[in-house]
């Protein structure tokens, strides 16, 4: 959500129940307009909070100018202090692959994963144990990383591109009318397209190259990993992931509002295909 | 040259305010010049608008046409230095060949200018005629110039000379063109004063004709260019965004829509908003409660002391451990629970939590009946269990002939009566607050057990069947009442010494194991410090009873049934196994007894504030439920759910393997299939059995012989 509407954000969001205390409030409102001036960020998001055993981690991301670049994000056990966090890469990635339980609270926190290596040892080949050690900060990226390129969203018209290349904000989005916002097909990811080339041609006439540049929800794999529900009696709309439980988005349709929050121990749902 | 068009859309006015100034300052002396300053601005503007327009390709080709015409070089190329020249050139002909350079000169740089005048043809182009005669004559002096306008012409004509293939109004262009061509012509061998009295009425002219063609409506639409653009123009002048240039086709797109829209208006908004205002309606409802309950005073302040729970005072403090539903709908639950409490009869109520769905959620209020108040529905569900206890035995009957199968379904676990164990308390869930209350069937332990097994996220709807293996006995409401038990006796807790057994009952009521199921508050609780509540857990007790693998909170003995029962039915019987008898841990252990999730603790503390800690309050969050939360101030308590309803589990979730098939009948000769003997064995068989005959037969003959040998004596 942005970080100039967190207040009202904030309340939009409260239908999950998880929320911030009023002095985390309190210091998110003031250091993220200082991280927005240290960082010469154009949009400062607050990502959310991820629950560990003995604190929290509270994310926000910075954007630039093009809103699809990779953002920055940065990490705080306190809501005042800020630390960046290195980009995800792919070893990150395939290391914190392994690392499953509940999050520790403490960056410098180490998880021991236990792995049968084939060494070379002169002519023999066997299998050794080794332990590697992989940081909770890194587990942290990949994290943060997984559930971006997953399950954060947009409505379709909040952003547009132009010719040149960067996309942009749209001033002129006005929100979704009542009966697109029920529909998947009107929110996209916010993130590079994967699947858009695989549309057939046909699809692709219909798309309006400008707004219609990102995945939409409607193919997301398992079908109805979405819920989604009108809250408030119509006045607002709210996604929750049931991929990644505690993932919200909300939007009140006919009015600018939107974001979304993730609010949540960090933990990709495997039993989903049980559950629904 | 779409690009040079928007800039003109915005400095129109300025542009020309200064075009105008501009020459009307550069050729003070000459009248032709002052007099289009004469005109109305709105003109000039339209002026502008069409020149704007691809149509004013129009303008410039047909005077390419017609001024060929003339003798001289191509109108057009007259055309982009004749704006210049009205500006820079004075109303003698003789400084125009210093003009020249500048007029070669500046068009670089006032490339882009010379459009915006250029736009403003019918303007200057009646100045460019009269002033004509002054180009023809330096046309050929010009050459130089010239090709460069040349070279910059074709490039702005070319786009518009397409357009210009299009245009219905060409006939009519040629007509103005041939008129002022003649106009022209009697210019060209006149005095440049000559020309002045004849280009107003050819400038209204053109002007008119060029608003009657931004008039004309369109075909498709029925909106026409004149009144699209002024209100485009008012729209921007009225919001004054930033960087109206940026974003101008969405603006002329959002004054379109506007201007159709209204004729749907009445359709459309009834059938979105309806449901919005049903909600509305029905939550209006909740607020004007108060005022239609005057008659049930009485009766209302009986029940006040006890029955509503201080709804916001725990919301607030759950607001400063991060967990809240929002004021205002915490409110409107809060309302929501007054009218519950209003319309049952109800000795205390508690908000229990929320649990989401996928199409709605779940408002869930904890509920204590007075006594005596719901026994009826107990009655009619053991009917139905009795009726159906008949209807399988007649069936048992008719098949006996058939060997009968020895298996015995293992006998269902009776419920728990209402008011203890795992139906201590009835829940009454909501959608949402303003809709009616659903009271939620009291739980059997089979249900417990098999929710244990499943996993499965809630629809919303209370009818939703559960489909699932092993199959859950019911419907999502009882799967709902199930967790709701489940998660009662797993996470409701309170600070130690809040609660203690009730003194005697205790003893007295229980059958077997002598655990105690009553408790009672505490009037000499004194508080308990929130750091000691941060810090060990072991101030913390359940209050709520256990419930057993059986699922039940107290233990049935199914064995003992069981021998009354067969003594009825068969002698055979298989001796009972014996059950072992499940114990779990008493009522108001603390916490720190519960089971680690591997390495995980059951639960985390936190303090809420770690800025003011003399006024903070201890926080426990449970990681086996994820989404359960309590707090207590010292003196305080209150628990909270909000979540999906499922438990943690660090392994991912497997559906258990359905059990092995079970020997139906006992193996014995009757049913055992033996092998038809094969070809050999046979013949070995009859073999045997000849032998067997014939030996027979001999014996037979030996006897006779004897008899008839007997005879004969």
């Amino acid at each position: 959500m942005d970080a100039e509407s967190l207040l009202l954000s904030l309340e939009l969001a409260s239908g999950s129940g998880q929320g911030l205390s009023p002095d985390r409030r309190a210091s998110l409102l003031t250091s993220l307009l200082l991280v927005k001036r240290d960082y010469r960020y154009d949009r400062v998001l607050f990502w959310g909070r991820i629950l560990g055993l003995v604190a929290d981690y509270y994310i926000a991301q910075g954007l630039s100018e093009d809103q699809l670049a990779p953002r920055k994000t940065l990490y705080s056990l306190n809501c005042t202090e800020w630390s960046l966090l290195p980009p995800a890469t792919e070893e990150m990635v395939a290391q914190s692959s392994v690392v499953k339980g509940r999050f520790m609270g403490d960056p410098s926190y180490e998880y021991e994963h236990i792995e049968l290596q084939k060494v070379n040892e002169g002519e023999k080949v066997f299998e050794e144990e080794v332990v590697i050690q992989i940081k909770e900060e890194t587990r942290l990226v990949y994290v943060i990383d997984q559930i971006d390129k997953a399950v954060a969203i947009i409505p379709r018209g909040a952003l547009f591109k132009t010719p040149f290349g960067p996309t942009h904000v749209n001033r002129t989005f006005e929100g979704l009318s009542l009966s697109e916002a029920k529909k998947l097909s009107s929110y996209f990811h916010f993130r590079e397209p994967v699947e858009l080339k695989n549309k057939t041609l046909l699809e692709k006439a219909d798309l309006d190259p400008s707004l219609d540049f990102m995945d939409s929800l409607e193919h997301d794999v398992p079908k109805g990993s979405w819920s989604i529900q009108m809250e408030r009696g119509n006045t607002l709309v709210v996604l929750r992931s049931l991929l990644w439980p505690g993932l919200t988005f909300y939007h009140a349709p006919r009015t600018r509002n939107y974001g979304y929050i993730y609010v949540g121990t960090g933990e990709k749902n495997m039993d989903l295909p049980f559950m629904l | 040259m779409e690009e040079s068009t928007s800039p003109k859309q915005e400095k129109e006015n300025q542009e020309l305010g200064e075009a105008r100034r501009s020459w009307d300052v550069k050729t003070a002396a000459s009248p032709q010049y002052s007099e289009p300053a004469s005109f109305e601005p709105l003109e000039a503007k339209q002026g502008l608008e069409t020149g704007r327009q691809s149509r004013s390709s129009r303008y410039w080709s047909p005077q390419s046409g017609a001024r060929t015409s003339l003798g001289g070089s191509a109108g057009p190329e007259t055309s982009s230095p004749a704006p210049l020249s009205p500006r820079e050139s004075s109303s003698t002909p003789s400084p125009l060949a210093p003009a020249i350079q500048d007029l070669g000169a500046p068009p670089q740089s006032d490339r882009t200018t010379s459009v915006i005048p250029e736009a403003g043809t019918p303007d200057p182009d009646p100045l460019e005629q009269s002033s004509d005669k002054r180009e023809s004559t330096h046309h050929t002096n010009q050459s130089d110039g010239n090709t460069f306008q040349q070279s910059q012409q074709p490039h702005l004509c070319g786009p518009r000379a397409v357009s210009y293939k299009n245009a219905n109004q060409k006939e009519l262009r040629f007509d103005v063109f041939q008129e002022e061509d003649s106009n022209s012509d009697y210019d060209l061998h006149q005095p440049a004063t000559g020309g002045s009295e004849v280009a107003p009425s050819m400038l209204e002219t053109t002007v008119q004709n060029a608003k009657a063609y931004l008039l004309k409506t369109s075909s498709k639409s029925g909106l026409n260019l004149y009144d699209h653009l002024s209100n485009m123009l008012t729209k921007i002048l009225d919001e004054r965004p930033e960087n109206a240039v940026d974003i101008i086709e969405n603006i002329s797109q959002d004054v379109k829509m506007a201007h159709f829209s209204k004729k749907f208006d009445a359709l459309q908004n009834e059938n979105e908003m309806l449901p919005t205002y049903e909600i509305a309606e029905k939550q209006k409802a909740l607020f004007l409660q108060v005022h239609l309950e005057g008659v049930d005073q009485e009766l209302e302040d009986e029940i006040v002391e006890n029955a509503l729970p201080n709804v916001m005072e725990s919301a607030f403090y759950f607001e400063q451990a991060g967990v809240g539903l929002g004021t205002d709908e915490t409110y409107r639950i809060f309302l929501a629970l007054k009218q519950l409490t209003d319309t049952h009869p109800i000795q205390r109520c508690r908000f229990w939590g929320k649990i989401l769905g996928l199409e709605m959620n779940y408002i869930v209020a904890e509920v204590e009946f007075r006594e005596g108040e719901d026994e009826e529905e107990v009655e009619e569900e053991d009917v139905d269990e009795e009726r159906d206890n008949r209807e399988s035995e007649a069936d048992e009957d008719e098949e006996d002939e058939l060997p009968k199968s020895l298996y015995k379904a293992p006998q269902a676990i009776p419920k728990e009566e209402s008011r203890t164990g795992a139906n201590k308390y009835v829940y009454f869930v909501c959608n949402e607050p303003g809709r009616p209350w659903v009271k939620l069937p009291p739980v059997t332990p089979a249900q417990i057990v098999i929710a244990r097994k499943i996993k499965k996220f809630f629809t919303g709807r209370l009818d939703a069947p559960i489909i699932s293996y092993p199959p859950f006995p019911g419907n999502e409401s009882n799967y709902l009442r199930a967790q709701i038990a489940r998660i009662s006796a797993g996470t409701h807790v309170s600070p130690l010494g809040f609660y203690q057994f009730g003194e005697e009952e205790g003893e007295e009521e229980e059958e077997v194991e002598g655990s105690q199921n009553s408790f009672e508050e505490n009037p000499d609780f004194e508080g308990i410090q929130v750091i000691d509540l941060v810090e060990t857990l072991s101030n913390w007790v359940h209050h709520v009873q256990h419930i057993l693998s059986q699922g039940r909170c107290n233990w049935f003995n199914s064995v003992q049934k069981n021998e009354e029962e067969e003594e009825e039915e068969d002698e055979e019987k298989e001796e009972p196994d014996y059950i072992e008898q499940e114990v779990g841990p008493p009522l108001l252990t603390p916490i720190s007894e519960d089971l680690e999730i591997q390495n995980i603790p059951p639960w985390t503390t936190r303090l809420s504030s770690n800025l003011i800690p003399q006024y903070a309050i201890a926080v426990l969050q449970s990681n086996l439920w994820p989404g359960a939360y309590a707090f207590s101030n010292g003196k305080k308590f209150e628990n909270f759910y909000i979540g999906w309803g499922h438990k943690y589990s660090p392994d991912n979730y497997t559906p258990p393997v359905p059990p092995p098939v079970y020997q139906e009948y006992p193996s014995g000769p009757e049913i055992t299939e033996m092998d038809d003997p094969g070809v050999e064995e046979e013949q070995a068989f009859r073999a045997a059995q000849e032998a067997v005959l014939l030996a027979a037969e001999e014996n037979e003959e030996t006897e006779e012989d004897e008899d008839e040998e007997d005879d004969y004596d």
